[in-house]
């Protein structure tokens, strides 16, 4: 570890911290209705959305419409992705002339991307056609994120309001995301990255002529050896720029190449890793201040900010700590810090970013349910590669994803006025309402159903062949690749100890099914909640109300998210990364 | 349900247009005309032949070449097809090979330890940079096989050594293709 890297860290959290209040004062106007800078501009396009597609701007919901609404988009436009994968070939823009994607697999990823996962079973520069890279994966980029922050604000909402039967409209939300908060920041954003080097254009791929030519050894498929010169480089180009941008903005993490923001052509240097890496956090940060403005209890959204952030610095120094020691076993290597080099455990990570950014961003990452990678955690060190797995474990709450890490925080949050309820005696309150026993049962009903799915799909695979024959490193790690595909699927997150062999008819159905229940069935219970939370009166604070503001309160819902994390799934993860981390430090290899 | 199933069909078709389709080609467009070298790929061209990118890295293994580092994309720096080992750190394949490999160096620079990036794979197999540490350590062997003096290769070196970026972010590095095309144009092999 160096005195820059922590520096550089410390860079990042103030960038964190000083976005947050304005971004999340802009996303209060956005999302009441009130006039911002742009409205000239987006206004008039908002209209026409409106007249086009025949919505009614004043009409307000029910929690159940709310709900219906957003089912009905997600399954519309999670088709309309299956369909143009499948039928890619004989639409334009596809250059490399790539096939049509097979069944199971353009299933996986239609929900994959529905569902603000984006986890990746394919290569995409062998794969996808740029027309389903632009509108059917970008734009889901979009939509997704977009679906996420409306359930947010939706819950807000429920929270702030009382004795009221509507929670909002989804597709006035749904559109103003689009409109104000997502497409001029992309706009922007993706010219700040060409600048940097990421690709922006629709030609065929390059070819270059190797500056020396390489003999390369491969095997035909009759096991025999040849020897082949090759000569040349394809190199892989495309609309990367305009994917890029809205795949970290909005939390989704699917990348336009396989090596993800590892890739030269995805984040090309050390600033567009850093501005990447704060893309990821900014809405889910100012999401906090968004709660505690639309809720008027600002200290609240800052109390529910220090705990995110707290259990993020865990992470990250954790993970710094146990990269930057590196890996024992390799012997003869130089693995100590210097001015030269970063050292460290450098297998699977970029020279440019080096320990400190591949941490940071691991731990950025699978905080926020982001899934992009700039580095690979399948090869990172045991324990390092553990925390990446607990934050997803965790239940993305740390900033979380743009949405769903502020609804899966409150979800806590409701657990953890209630467990405070219990220990003092009195009916939980929080913010002027009584938590009664309808919003626990719902509130537990989304926790479980996360953590269950994680384990059930996870059981069935390591005790069985169609599960563990994808595992490509043996030992303990297998059990870990397993584990984290699971947890990766159903937290949306998307990323992967990579080495799993994803792409199999089991993988691409379970995992889909993962991804929809991680989505879809914790969605439903909050917004059940947020309907019965706006319904009820709200009554002033007393002295027996436990405050949700201040370090206490902050302190209160670290420890509810930890006790809930480490019951569900330490056994497994001390049979998994701890185990490989003992037996790697006893010189063990598999 | 009937008049919500309805927008929703809509709402995707228009949004798709626009987000999909619109924003797309309009950052494209903008892209091509600010920075058009950056939004092509930053490709470095003799004549109208294509020899690389500022930013894909390329194998070398002649003796007389700064090596890049180990790559898992497709036979070896595959730009079509990107991606990594992701070997666990117990899995004897990586240690064998990083063994494999540290025993092939340490023969050509005795006594001195071998900087880490240099045995082991990048993230995306398409590395364009080793450390200054992995740079110095062949050196001497480059020197040798050009007959130059390691002085004239470290200057070399030296000019192809980028530091932070602002002097913060990220970790100093040497872009191997730029520094061999260099080597190349400036000495030529013998």
């Amino acid at each position: 570890m160096t005195a820059n890297g922590w520096f550089q860290i410390g860079l990042f959290i103030a960038a964190i911290f000083l976005i947050t209040k304005p971004l999340g004062i802009f996303l209060v106007r956005v999302f009441e209705r009130e006039r911002t800078f742009l409205d000239p501009v987006l206004r008039p396009v908002e209209k026409i959305l409106y007249r086009i597609s025949g919505v009614d701007e004043q009409k307000e919901m029910s929690w159940i419409e709310y709900g219906v609404s957003m089912l009905l988009f997600s399954a519309v436009s999670m088709f309309l992705l299956y369909f143009m994968e499948r039928l890619q070939h004989w639409l334009p823009f596809n250059p490399q002339k790539l096939a049509n994607v097979t069944p199971d697999l353009a299933w996986n990823t239609a929900a994959s991307f529905t569902t603000n996962t984006n986890w990746q079973a394919y290569t995409p520069e062998t794969t996808m056609s740029y027309l389903t890279q632009m509108a059917g994966l970008a734009y889901h980029n979009f939509a997704s994120a977009a679906v996420g922050i409306a359930l947010a604000i939706a819950l807000i909402r429920g929270v702030a309001r009382h004795e009221s039967n509507s929670i909002g409209n989804f597709w006035v939300d749904l559109t103003r995301c689009f409109l104000w908060v997502l497409l001029p920041a992309c706009l922007v954003g993706s010219l700040v990255l060409v600048s940097q080097g990421v690709v922006q254009n629709l030609k065929p791929y390059a070819t270059a002529q190797l500056v020396e030519p390489q003999a390369v050894q491969t095997q035909g498929p009759d096991g025999k050896t040849t020897t082949q010169i090759v000569t040349q480089q394809t190199i892989a180009l495309g609309p990367t720029a305009s994917q890029e941008i809205i795949k970290m903005y909005g939390t989704n993490g699917g990348g336009f190449f396989n090596a993800n923001s590892a890739h030269p052509f995805e984040n090309p240097t050390p600033f567009s890793n850093f501005f990447e890496m704060v893309l990821i956090f900014a809405i889910p940060s100012a999401l906090t201040y968004t709660l505690g403005r639309m809720t008027g209890s600002r200290r609240h959204g800052w109390a529910v900010w220090a705990a995110m952030t707290a259990l993020f610095l865990v992470g990250v120094s954790a993970t710094y700590w146990a990269e930057a020691k590196g890996n024992p076993q390799l012997s003869g290597v130089n693995q100590v810090a210097s001015d030269m080099h970063s050292g460290g455990n450098m297998e699977g990570k970029e020279v440019r970013f080096g320990i400190a950014n591949s941490a940071l961003f691991a731990t950025t990452t699978t905080d926020a349910s982001c899934g992009a990678v700039n580095g690979m955690h399948d090869s990172f060190t045991p324990l390092g590669g553990m925390i990446p797995l607990v934050n997803i474990m965790l239940g993305e709450v740390i900033f979380g994803g743009v949405g769903s890490g502020l609804y899966g925080m409150l979800v806590f949050v409701i657990l953890a006025v209630f467990i405070a309820g219990l220990m003092v005696g009195r009916t939980p309150e929080y913010l002027g309402k009584k938590i009664e026993t309808f919003d626990v049962k719902m509130a537990m009903l989304s926790v479980l159903i996360s953590s269950l799915t994680i384990l059930l799909f996870a059981a069935i695979a390591v005790v069985s062949k169609f599960g563990t024959s994808s595992i490509s490193n043996p030992g303990p790690h297998g059990l870990s690749q397993i584990l984290y595909a699971y947890t990766s699927s159903v937290g949306n997150n998307g990323s992967a100890f990579g080495g799993i062999n994803a792409n199999t008819l089991w993988y691409n159905t379970s995992t889909a099914f993962a991804m929809l229940l991680g989505r879809f069935f914790v969605v439903i219970p909050i917004l059940a909640i947020a309907g019965n939370l706006a319904r009820k009166k709200t009554a002033p604070a007393s002295l027996g109300t436990f405050p949700v503001t201040g370090p206490l309160f902050s302190v209160l819902l670290i420890s509810t998210i930890l006790i809930v994390g480490a019951l569900t799934f330490f056994p497994a993860l001390s049979l998994g990364p701890i185990l490989e981390h003992l037996l790697m430090l006893s010189g063990k290899s598999f | 349900m009937k008049q919500n199933l309805r927008i929703a069909i809509m709402m995707t078709l228009v949004t798709t247009v626009l987000l999909g389709l619109l924003y797309p080609l309009a950052v494209t467009g903008l892209g091509q005309l600010f920075f058009p070298a950056q939004a092509n790929g930053g490709l470095i061209t003799s004549g109208n032949q294509v020899l690389g990118s500022h930013l894909i890295g390329q194998p070398f293994s002649s003796p007389a070449y700064f090596h890049s580092r180990p790559s898992a994309a497709g036979n070896g720096y595959d730009a079509g097809s990107s991606g990594a080992s992701n070997f666990g750190p117990t899995n004897h394949q990586l240690i064998d090979r990083v063994k494999a490999d540290v025993e092939k160096l340490q023969a050509e620079n005795p006594g001195t330890p071998i900087p880490v990036d240099l045995v082991t794979s990048s993230g995306s197999g398409l590395d364009p940079d080793i450390s200054p540490a992995a740079a110095e350590f062949q050196i001497p062997r480059v020197a040798r096989e050009r007959g130059m003096s390691t002085e004239d290769v470290l200057v070399l070196v030296a000019k192809h050594t980028m530091g932070r970026q602002f002097g913060i972010l990220g970790e100093p590095r040497v872009n191997v293709l730029e520094l061999n095309l260099d080597l190349d144009a400036t000495h030529p092999r013998r």
